[in-house]
C-alpha cells in the first residue's frame, strides 16, 4: 500500500508546489521551484548518459548474436567512440571541442553535417512522391486541400510571384487565416487534454507511470 | 488514351529522378532571383533594426545538421544584421547536435564583422531540459549557465556582466526545426512577457502563423523562402537567395506530377464507369 501510496503523494506535493510557485514567484516558494527545475536540468543530463548506456547495450547484444545488419553496429559504435575521443582530446588540447580548427569539430562539419543533410534531403523525394500519390481530387475536402496546397507551393516560391502576382497574397491569407484557425483548434484541443492529464496525474487518478 | 490513364502510376523512380534534375540544375547553372518580402520577415528585421545599439539579443540554436541547409542562412542573415546595427549577441541551444552548427555560424559572422568574443558576443552553449533551462533563465541566467561553453565565468566577460535574466533581453530570435519553439512560447513569452521572433523549417512554419496572429511572435522567418527574403533586407546573397530557383522549380515539378496523377485519375474513373 504504501509502495503507491508514498510516490502518489509526492507526486501530488511536488506538481502542486510547482503550481503554486507559477504564481508566487516569490520566496520561499519560488525559490523551492527554481531549486527543482535545476534538479530537472540535471536528471535531464544523466538521462542523455541513460540513452547511450541503452544505444550501446542493444549494439553490443546485437554484435553478440550476429543478428542481421549487426556491421551496422560496429560503424555505430566506433563512431560514438571516435567522437567521444576526439570530443575529449579537443577540449583538452583546443580548451573547447566547439573551438575553431579542433579535430571534434572537424569531424562535425566533414562528416556529420555531409550525412545529416543527405538524410533529410531525402524527404524532398519521398514528398515529390507522396504529394503525386496521396493528392488526388477525390471529394470536394480534398479537392480543396489540393487547390489549397497549390496555391501555398506557387505562393511560397519566386516563380509563383512571377506567373501570377496575387499567389504570394493568397499564400500568406491562407496560412494567416485558415491555417492558423486550424491549427489553433488543434492546440486548443491538446492543451485541454494536457490540462485533463494533469489533473488526473496529480489526483492520483492516473497511475500508469508508476507501473 | 490508354497512356493517360498511366499517368496515374508513373513509377516513383521517374519523380526522384525529375526531382534531382530540377533541384540540381537551376544549383549548377547557378542561376539567381529575386524574391518579394513577406510581412512575417519584414517585421523581424524591422524589430531587430529598431533595437538601440547595445541591445542584447538572445539566439537560441534549436537546430541540427539536418536542417543546416534551410536554417543556417536565417541564423547567418540575422546575425550580420543584428552587427550591423551593433546589437549583442548570446548564442545558446537546446538540441545537443546544434551547438556546434551554431558556433560555426556565430564565429563566421562574427569574424566577417571584426566583433569581439566577450564583447560583442558570447556563446553560453547546451543545457538539457529544455523547458526547466528556460523558466530558470528568467530567474538568473548564472542558475543555468554559470559559465560559457568554453567554461569561461559569464561574471568575467564584459557582455554579460550586467545581464541576469529576461528582463535584460530585448529581444529572443529562435532559430528552429522541431517544436522547441513552442516551448519558448509557452514558457517565456507567456510567463516573461520576451519579445520574441522565429526561424523555422517551412515544415513547421505553418504550424508557428497562430502565435504570429495573435502577436506572441513580432516576427517569423519560414523556411528557405524567408532566409532569402532576410538575406535580400540585409542585402548579403546567400544560400537562401541562391537556392530559390532550385525550390521554385522543385515546386512547380511537384505541382506538374500532382496535374498528372489527376488527369490519369479522372481518365481511369471515367473508363471505369
Amino acid at each position: 500500500m504504501m509502495k503507491r501510496e508514498i510516490p502518489l503523494l509526492i507526486t501530488f506535493l511536488t506538481g502542486l508546489l510547482m503550481v503554486v510557485q507559477f504564481f508566487v514567484p516569490h520566496r520561499p516558494i519560488g525559490q523551492i521551484g527554481t531549486g527543482v527545475l535545476s534538479w530537472y536540468t540535471i536528471i535531464a543530463g544523466f538521462t542523455l548518459l541513460l540513452g547511450i548506456d541503452s544505444l550501446v547495450g542493444m549494439h553490443l547484444k546485437k554484435l553478440q548474436r550476429k543478428q542481421s545488419g549487426w556491421g551496422y553496429s560496429i560503424m555505430l559504435i566506433l563512431g560514438l567512440l571516435l567522437a567521444l575521443g576526439l570530443g575529449i582530446f579537443s577540449e583538452i588540447k583546443y580548451g573547447s571541442a566547439l573551438a575553431f580548427g579542433s579535430p571534434f569539430m572537424y569531424l562535425y562539419t566533414y562528416m556529420m553535417v555531409p550525412l545529416q543533410a543527405t538524410m533529410f534531403s531525402l524527404l524532398a523525394f519521398f514528398i515529390a512522391s507522396a504529394a503525386y500519390r496521396a493528392f488526388r481530387a477525390r471529394t470536394l475536402e480534398a479537392s480543396l486541400l489540393l487547390v489549397a496546397a497549390m496555391i501555398v507551393m506557387l505562393g511560397r516560391v519566386p516563380l509563383g510571384a512571377a506567373i501570377w502576382g496575387k499567389f504570394p497574397i493568397l499564400a500568406e491569407w491562407i496560412m494567416t487565416v485558415p491555417n492558423a484557425a486550424a491549427t489553433r483548434g488543434i492546440l486548443i484541443g491538446v492543451a485541454l487534454g494536457g490540462l485533463a492529464m494533469s489533473l488526473r496525474i496529480l489526483l492520483g487518478i492516473e497511475r500508469t507511470y508508476l507501473s | 488514351m490508354n497512356w493517360l490513364a498511366k499517368l496515374e502510376k508513373i513509377d516513383r523512380r521517374w519523380i526522384f529522378l525529375g526531382v534531382a534534375l530540377v533541384v540540381a540544375a537551376p544549383l549548377l547553372l547557378g542561376l539567381k532571383t529575386s524574391v518579394d518580402i513577406t510581412p512575417p520577415v519584414k517585421n523581424t528585421y524591422e524589430t531587430i533594426d529598431r533595437l538601440p545599439p547595445g541591445s542584447v539579443v538572445m539566439v537560441s540554436i534549436d537546430y541540427d545538421a539536418s536542417t543546416m541547409p534551410e536554417n543556417q542562412p536565417m541564423l547567418l542573415a540575422v546575425l550580420r544584421h543584428a552587427f550591423q546595427k551593433n546589437l549583442k549577441i548570446i548564442l545558446m541551444g537546446h538540441w545537443p547536435l546544434g551547438l556546434p552548427v551554431g558556433t560555426l555560424g556565430l564565429d563566421q559572422v562574427a569574424r566577417e564583422m571584426h566583433k569581439t568574443y566577450g564583447v560583442d558576443y558570447v556563446n553560453l552553449g547546451f543545457r538539457p531540459g529544455t523547458a526547466a533551462v528556460m523558466v530558470n533563465l528568467g530567474t538568473e541566467i548564472r542558475n543555468v549557465f554559470p559559465s560559457d561553453y568554453k567554461g569561461v565565468p559569464l561574471d568575467s566577460l564584459e557582455m554579460v556582466k550586467n545581464v541576469h535574466n529576461y528582463n535584460d533581453i530585448r529581444l529572443l530570435v529562435g532559430i528552429e526545426a522541431g517544436d522547441t519553439y513552442e516551448f519558448w512560447i509557452i514558457y517565456v513569452q507567456a510567463r516573461f512577457g520576451l519579445k520574441m521572433a522565429m526561424g523555422t523549417t517551412a515544415v513547421m512554419a505553418p504550424t508557428a502563423y497562430k502565435y504570429l496572429q495573435s502577436g506572441q511572435l513580432v516576427g517569423l522567418i519560414g523556411g528557405l523562402k524567408g532566409a532569402a527574403e532576410y538575406e535580400s533586407l540585409v542585402n548579403h546573397p546567400g544560400i537562401g537567395l541562391s537556392g530559390m530557383p532550385a525550390q521554385s522549380a522543385g515546386h512547380l515539378l511537384i505541382i506538374l506530377f500532382i496535374i498528372l496523377g489527376n488527369i490519369g485519375y479522372f481518365l481511369s474513373r471515367r473508363k471505369k464507369a
